[in-house]
């Protein structure tokens, strides 16, 4: 029970009696923003190197989009926690709703939306530097195409780390049962 | 932050860096020049060339060609690239690559002022001036007298007066003036350059640190050599070298006193980058020593390009260009003049 462990007039009294649902909704807002941020820095990287190279080299084009394709894959990690967290939550009576149990629920909202959130931005960011270097080699020489593309690939997969332990983590959603 | 350029640098030269780095894809090649070299005349040269990128700016050119007509074409293609670029860029690019102009503007004034003093007609003056160089009232240089005149009368208003507070003299301009002048409006702007790039910081920075040392240096010893023997002093001497560089300043202090080739050679075999370049002239010989720069300087710029996200691909671009206006240059004279056993004495290959 809040309180009893807890010096009234301390921060950590603060911030147990912010509401669970507080947090929830921040989680699940920086979930698809920043994954959203994450996305379009990584695009407009490789777009503008990308259309600039297309000039000169214009094979390169179609091939190239695979970088942009990446990186909007990142936007779309974020839409789909966003979604899978707003299905976890559920309401609580008001006298339950500072319950251990309750906080838990919406903390574990919280961690998964920043995890996920964070994890995407650096992964769009990645793959959209990684993505104008390829553009500007492959209009140089098209063999490096297939080589760049395997260190994309690595870069897309630290967005998918990011996804799937946020969802591990939003498995803790568990409110308390009426 | 250096390191962290790449997440904002193509917000506004994303594009740009991308153009330029295809211009880059359009240089002459060592089997370009292969094919060059073995042309009878110039409308071989001609031909060669239709297939590069220089097609379309010689295509409409009437035979019997000059070797003047397929230099200034060549440079048509240089100015009209670097004008794509910088109606595009913004701050600070934009400044960036007006520094690299200032270079020729002070070229052709020093041109305008010594045709003038030998009685040349301004016209004819004008059209030998670099286009990249050009600026409105660079016709009124004919009128001046002396320097201070030269200063209020034209170059007040051009970017170059900041350059000029140390030349400011009422002594008339006769040839040994002029270089004077040439030198050290060319080492005020040198050091403006490399203030700018620091300022800048970043991969630019440290680039372009490196490609404006090596060009003070390589300015410091021709300065030494072309005023071997003259009545340049040796205080007048030190005045021109730059105050950044490898050899600044210790290697300034010996050059000024050198008095002869072994002599320079003697102060730069103390320095393991310009050693290797003076290894590879034999005792005696300064023709190869320009050959030697340019060749160090070409490698140079070709490595500016393994980094992305910086503005120093745009000067090494613009620079690997004139290099090979040069080397077209060469080719075609040697070619017109039917003396093709001499055209590897001067040109240099770049990839």
């Amino acid at each position: 029970m809040s309180g009893s462990m807890i010096d009234a007039s301390s921060w950590g009294a603060a911030l147990v009696r912010i509401s669970p649902y507080t947090f929830s909704a921040i989680g699940i807002a920086i979930s698809i923003g920043v994954s959203v941020l994450g996305a379009a820095w990584g695009i407009y990287i490789t777009g503008s190197s990308l259309i600039g190279a297309a000039i000169e080299a214009p094979r390169i084009t179609s091939k190239n989009l695979i970088s942009v394709i990446f990186c909007e894959a990142v936007a779309i990690y974020g839409v789909i926690v966003a979604i899978i967290l707003q299905t976890k939550l559920e309401s609580v009576p008001t006298s339950k709703m500072y319950d251990a149990e309750s906080l838990r629920a919406g903390y574990a909202i919280f961690a998964s939306g920043i995890i996920v959130g964070f994890a995407n931005l650096v992964c769009g960011l990645c793959v959209g530097i990684i993505g104008s270097s390829c553009a500007l080699s492959d209009a140089q020489n098209s063999t490096l195409f297939v080589k760049i593309l395997v260190i994309e690939i690595f870069g897309s997969a630290l967005g998918l780390f990011g996804v799937i332990v946020g969802i591990i983590m939003s498995a803790q959603a568990t409110w308390p049962t009426k | 932050m250096y390191g962290f350029e790449a997440l904002t640098f193509n917000i506004h030269s994303g594009y740009l860096e991308a153009i330029v780095r295809g211009h880059r894809a359009g240089l002459l090649t060592t089997a370009d020049y292969n094919n060059l070299c073995q042309c009878e005349n110039l409308d071989d040269i001609k031909m060669h060339l239709s297939a590069t990128k220089y097609g379309s700016y010689l295509q409409n050119e009437p035979s019997p060609l000059h070797t003047t007509t397929i230099v200034e074409k060549c440079t048509l293609k240089l100015v009209d690239d670097y004008k794509h670029m910088i109606c595009q860029a913004t701050e600070p690019m934009s400044t960036f690559l007006e520094y690299i102009r200032y270079g020729h503007m002070i070229d052709n004034v020093v041109l305008i002022v010594t045709g003038t003093l030998h009685e040349r007609d301004v016209q004819e003056l004008i059209e030998k001036c670099h286009p990249l160089g050009m600026f409105d009232s660079i016709a009124t240089l004919a009128v001046a007298q002396n320097m201070r005149e030269l200063y209020r009368l034209v170059l007040v208003d051009t970017p170059l007066a900041p350059y000029f507070s140390e030349c400011l003299t009422s002594e008339d301009l006769d040839d040994m003036n002029i270089e004077i002048m040439r030198n050290t409006l060319y080492k005020a702007y040198l050091e403006d350059f490399y203030k700018f790039c620091q300022k800048l910081g970043g991969a630019t920075a440290e680039i372009m640190s490196d490609l404006l040392a090596f060009e003070a240096d390589r300015r410091a010893v021709n300065i030494t050599i072309n005023s071997i023997g003259t009545e340049l002093t040796r205080e007048d001497r030190k005045k021109l070298y730059s105050n950044f560089g490898l050899l600044y300043p210790y290697g300034h202090e010996e050059l000024a006193i050198c008095e002869d080739i072994d002599q320079v050679r003697g102060v730069m075999e103390k320095y393991p980058p310009y050693q290797a370049i003076f290894s590879k002239m034999s005792y005696g010989e300064s023709q190869m020593l320009d050959k030697a720069f340019y060749e160090e300087e070409v490698r140079r710029l070709c490595l500016a390009f393994e980094q992305q996200f910086h503005y120093a691909v745009f000067f090494a671009y613009m620079r690997l260009r004139e290099q090979e206006i040069r080397n077209l240059m060469w080719i075609s004279e040697c070619v017109a003049q039917n003396q093709k056993s001499r055209i590897h004495d001067s040109v240099v290959y770049m990839f």
